[in-house]
């Protein structure tokens, strides 16, 4: 919970080193269970608005910018309820400080889930009007007025009724002795009507262009400290794997190279959580003597307990555990029985395997552990748990630890998981001086958190007029929780919450849905838009496949499984756990109306059922997550030799109330280039435990000529009165299954492994 | 000792040759918009112009720059107004804006060599500049509105 005061003028200008005469903060009653723990008071105030004598408005960003824009849509949020005039606003990144910077009291500013914008959309309009309002009562005192007859607009206040008006700036010394209403009962200030917006829901571009256009933009590796050493790290190449022994002679004869230095193997009882595993470090003076003098070590490894993680059995395995009967997370009517009466009964096996992140910036980090409290200067996507696993490291408190936020380049889920900062902060301590760990590529695409394998089995039957009557699906793939409890055998109902518990063909009178087990035997974590990807792609490649099966036209068939109920009460059908990200049902009840409502606009936008080219298609998937709805018509054309092109891509996202259009926009292109990565490319296999691929040639990612260029992205204005859903993840998950669809259409081939061969047709 | 230019000043380097010209203008001249993403020449995040052509400075030693001029990101234009830089903003390109540095002075590079390419040798020109977070679209239409008001 949220109550906004106004903060002391020193205090604020201690912290940020800003120059402004007037300050408005809020109070947190943190409401998590890891705030609390983390000795979060409810007495500290934050800091997000701050206004000069000059009238400068300096808005605070407390959530990591990752190219997913919350640097622009949530200060947009503050300035519009202010009344701000864009052109006069600075944005200031905040540092990691939950107890500061979090006022929903939601995440401690853990940037991931799609979820800035939906946990901020209150908060921050409450932040700005709060504000105006101050400044509305300064220029009444100013002018020997009642409040009532002053209003704020495009950074003036103006006297009703006379010709007196005010810059922002000409107040702030009065509206700096201005009492805020403080405390829970206080009121809360007044909100524009939507009408009135000036700013939300319009398009704004990027804060950062000029300096992301000029080289003046600022990442994880761009920053020094005085007397700093760089760091890079030869990790074991198999999880868990230790040093036995190393020799550093010919490393240390690299010019540059200073010392080499081990750090200490995560002892075995210890799960890998965020932690460093350990391996050895060479440290010195600038980047490339030290990567030149890693490879110069002589280093024998003791490979661990993961050596027989190998893909080609363990691939198989998850195979065949995903055909056994496993822990049912959902069951409506009786599958069992529908099966014996069907009409015909269609099975499928779908394979998608461990994907990494490839960020265009590897993780890098760089910490001073001398100084106190410990100074961390990262590209992360998690504040809190870097200063968390970062004093742990160094046997401190996280109140001795501070950490600031840099632009990331790219994180995708990879820097929410902080082991390069420990790193960093164990050689830091080890040295006696500030150390910047950098990761290589091979780095990161070797020794990364993997997005998780899996298996799916679906089984499904439709009677004599075509519709389905059951539909059963089985997952094996290995969990992140595993992270904490390496016993984990499988997925848990928060992974299995992501797209497959919550699936949306809510027309089919019995259902059954299960996760089966699979052993963990890398670090699993969560990668955009996370098992949501996996389910995704067998949900609806499967949907396609019944649809092809009843000989009957996709759209139809989607349109009449999913059905238009306004809510999917999923406890009808057993469920207990949370199916909705964690939001409260009541806020974001699951609604196939909405999803089919997306649908329909797609495939209308798309010109779903014109006549194509042979060997062209358009295929279709639509799927929720993250609340938002979303859906995607690739159209795809297949050429001689079985190679492919995406000539256009239509999406259209339900996300509730949006407030920035042309971010959204942004997201969803991006989304279908990386959901294109992943169908067309994304694979990590292991052979005898370690990592096979290195680098962008056997990692490819999509290149500009491989993807699609002509992306049109049409946003749902059917529930833009409803809350702001997530915008970041949700594009990803349907792209994959579109595209396979659009092939089955263009060639009549199922392709049910990812990622896509490179000859269609032969394959 | 090497002689170079880097954005109009002289610079001199007196140690490994073969260190990459990336680590001499990231970790000895502090010119940061350069950026490292792949160390291979893979992904183009560190371009940077060697005598006025598109280089990957990840693996171009920095014997290969002596007494020749280097241009980064900072040195495109006085004012950051380059068409192409103009464009970009134009076009709103960026998303996380790590590989933009690289994306620009590779545009920057082919538009020099060819004023009006086709859509065919966009695609060939910037195919070396991955872009993860698949900016694709707008570098492409950035690039036809560069070429067009340049």
């Amino acid at each position: 919970m949220t109550t906004i005061s106004k903060v002391s003028r020193r205090s604020f200008l201690q912290t940020t080193g800003l120059s402004a005469s007037f300050i408005l903060g809020a109070h947190i009653s943190p409401r998590c269970l890891f705030a609390a723990m983390s000795g979060a008071t409810t007495a500290q105030p934050n800091y997000f608005v701050a206004i000069a004598a000059d009238g400068t408005v300096t808005l605070t960003n407390s959530r990591s910018e990752m190219g997913q824009g919350v640097r622009t849509g949530m200060p947009m949020m503050i300035a519009e309820e202010l009344e701000a005039d864009w052109s006069r606003v600075k944005i200031w990144q905040a540092p990691g400080d939950a107890t500061k910077y979090d006022p929903a009291g939601k995440d401690q500013q853990n940037t991931d889930g799609s979820r800035s914008t939906r946990h901020g959309f209150n908060v921050m309009r409450e932040l700005g009007a709060s504000a105006r309002e101050v400044l509305e009562k300064a220029a009444a005192q100013k002018w020997g007025v009642d409040a009532s007859e002053v209003y704020a607009k495009n950074h003036r206040l103006y006297h009703r009724g006379t010709d007196r008006s005010l810059d922002f700036g000409e107040v702030v010394e009065i509206a700096a002795e201005i009492d805020v209403p403080f405390g829970a009962d206080a009121p809360k200030p007044k909100l524009k009507d939507p009408s009135q917006w000036r700013y939300i829901g319009k398009d704004m571009p990027v804060v950062d262009n000029f300096d992301m256009s000029t080289g003046g933009a600022d990442y994880g590796a761009d920053y020094t400290l005085p007397g700093m050493k760089i760091a890079v790290v030869a990790r074991p190449p198999v999880y868990r794997g230790k040093v036995k022994s190393f020799d550093a002679t010919e490393a240390l004869k690299v010019p540059g190279v200073e010392q080499v230095i081990e750090i200490p193997a995560l002892p075995n009882d210890k799960p890998a959580e965020f932690r460093a595993l350990g391996g050895v470090a060479v440290i010195g003076r600038n980047t490339w003597s030290v990567m030149q003098g890693r490879k110069k070590l002589k280093i024998e490894w003791d490979a661990g307990p993961f050596v027989g993680h190998d893909s080609s059995t363990y691939d198989a395995a998850l195979i065949a555990s995903s055909q056994q009967p496993g822990t049912v997370i959902r069951k409506r009517g009786d599958v069992d029985l529908a099966f014996a009466q069907a009409d015909k009964v269609v099975e499928a096996e779908y394979f998608v395997p461990y994907l990494a992140h490839a960020p265009m910036e590897p993780p890098v980090a760089l910490v001073d552990a001398n100084s106190r409290p410990v100074q961390i200067i990262t590209s992360t996507q998690a504040p809190l748990q870097t200063r968390q696993y970062v004093a742990e490291a160094l046997g401190l408190e996280i109140a001795d630890v501070e950490c600031q936020i840099t632009l990331l380049g790219g994180a995708f889920g990879r820097k929410s998981k902080p082991d390069f900062a420990c790193e960093a902060a164990i050689l830091s301590k080890a040295i006696g001086a500030p150390v910047r760990v950098q990761w290589s590529r091979e780095d990161e695409i070797q020794h990364g958190y993997y997005h998780s394998a899996s298996a799916q089995y679906a089984k499904a039957a439709l009677d004599k007029d075509g519709k389905v009557i059951a539909w059963q699906q089985r997952v094996a793939s290995p969990s992140i929780m595993a992270l904490w409890n390496p016993a984990q055998d499988g997925p848990v109902d928060f992974e299995a919450a992501l797209g497959l518990t919550d699936m949306p063909y809510n027309t089919i009178p019995n259902l059954q849905l299960e996760t089966c087990k699979a052993p963990a035997m890398i670090r699993v974590g969560w990668l955009r838009s996370v098992n949501n990807i996996q389910h995704a792609f067998a949900l609806h490649s499967f949907a396609d496949e019944l649809a092809a099966a009843a000989g009957r036209d996709p759209l139809e068939f989607l349109l009449e499984t999913i059905g238009d109920a306004e809510v999917m009460d999923l406890s009808k059908d057993g469920v207990e756990g949370d199916t909705v990200y964690g939001d409260p049902v009541a806020d974001y009840p699951i609604s196939p109306k909405r999803l089919s409502n997306t649908l329909r606009i797609v495939a209308k936008a798309a010109g779903y059922g014109q006549q194509l080219p042979e060997g062209s298609g358009i295929g279709l998937a639509a799927h929720r997550s993250f609340q938002s709805y979303v859906a995607i018509a690739v159209q795809v054309k297949v050429g001689e030799n079985g190679e492919f092109s995406v000539p256009r891509v239509d999406v259209a996202i339900d996300c509730g109330r949006y407030v920035n259009p042309e971010g959204v926009r942004k997201q969803m292109e991006g989304a279908c280039t990386f959901g294109h990565s992943i169908a067309r490319f994304g694979k990590i296999t292991t052979t005898l435990g370690a990592v096979d691929q290195s680098n962008f040639n056997d990692y490819r990612v999509t290149r500009l000529s491989e993807g699609p260029l002509d992306i049109h992205v049409h946003l749902v204005e059917d529930y833009v009165t409803e809350l702001p859903c997530g915008v970041g993840e949700p594009g990803v998950p349907p792209y994959a299954p579109a595209l396979l669809n659009a092939i089955y259409q263009a060639i009549g081939k199922r392709i049910r492994t990812l990622p896509l061969p490179a000859d269609l047709r032969t394959a | 000792m090497i002689s170079l230019m880097v954005n109009g000043s002289a610079r001199e380097f007196d140690g490994d040759a073969e260190m990459p010209i990336l680590w001499f203008l990231r970790d000895e001249l502090e010119l940061t918009g350069t950026k490292f993403g792949c160390g291979m020449a893979l992904c183009g995040a560190c371009t940077v112009h060697l005598d006025g052509t598109a280089v990957r400075a990840c693996v171009t030693p920095i014997s290969a720059a002596a007494g020749k001029a280097i241009t980064t990101i900072e040195g495109l234009h006085p004012e950051g107004n380059h068409p192409v830089q103009k464009a970009w903003r134009k076009e709103n390109v960026p998303q996380c804006g790590y590989c933009q540095s690289g994306q620009i002075m590779q545009a920057a590079s082919l538009l020099a060599a060819n004023p009006k390419p086709t859509d065919e040798e966009i695609m060939r020109g910037m195919d070396g500049n991955i872009c993860r977070c698949g900016t694709y679209q707008r570098i492409f239409s950035a690039i036809k509105v560069a070429a067009q008001e340049a």
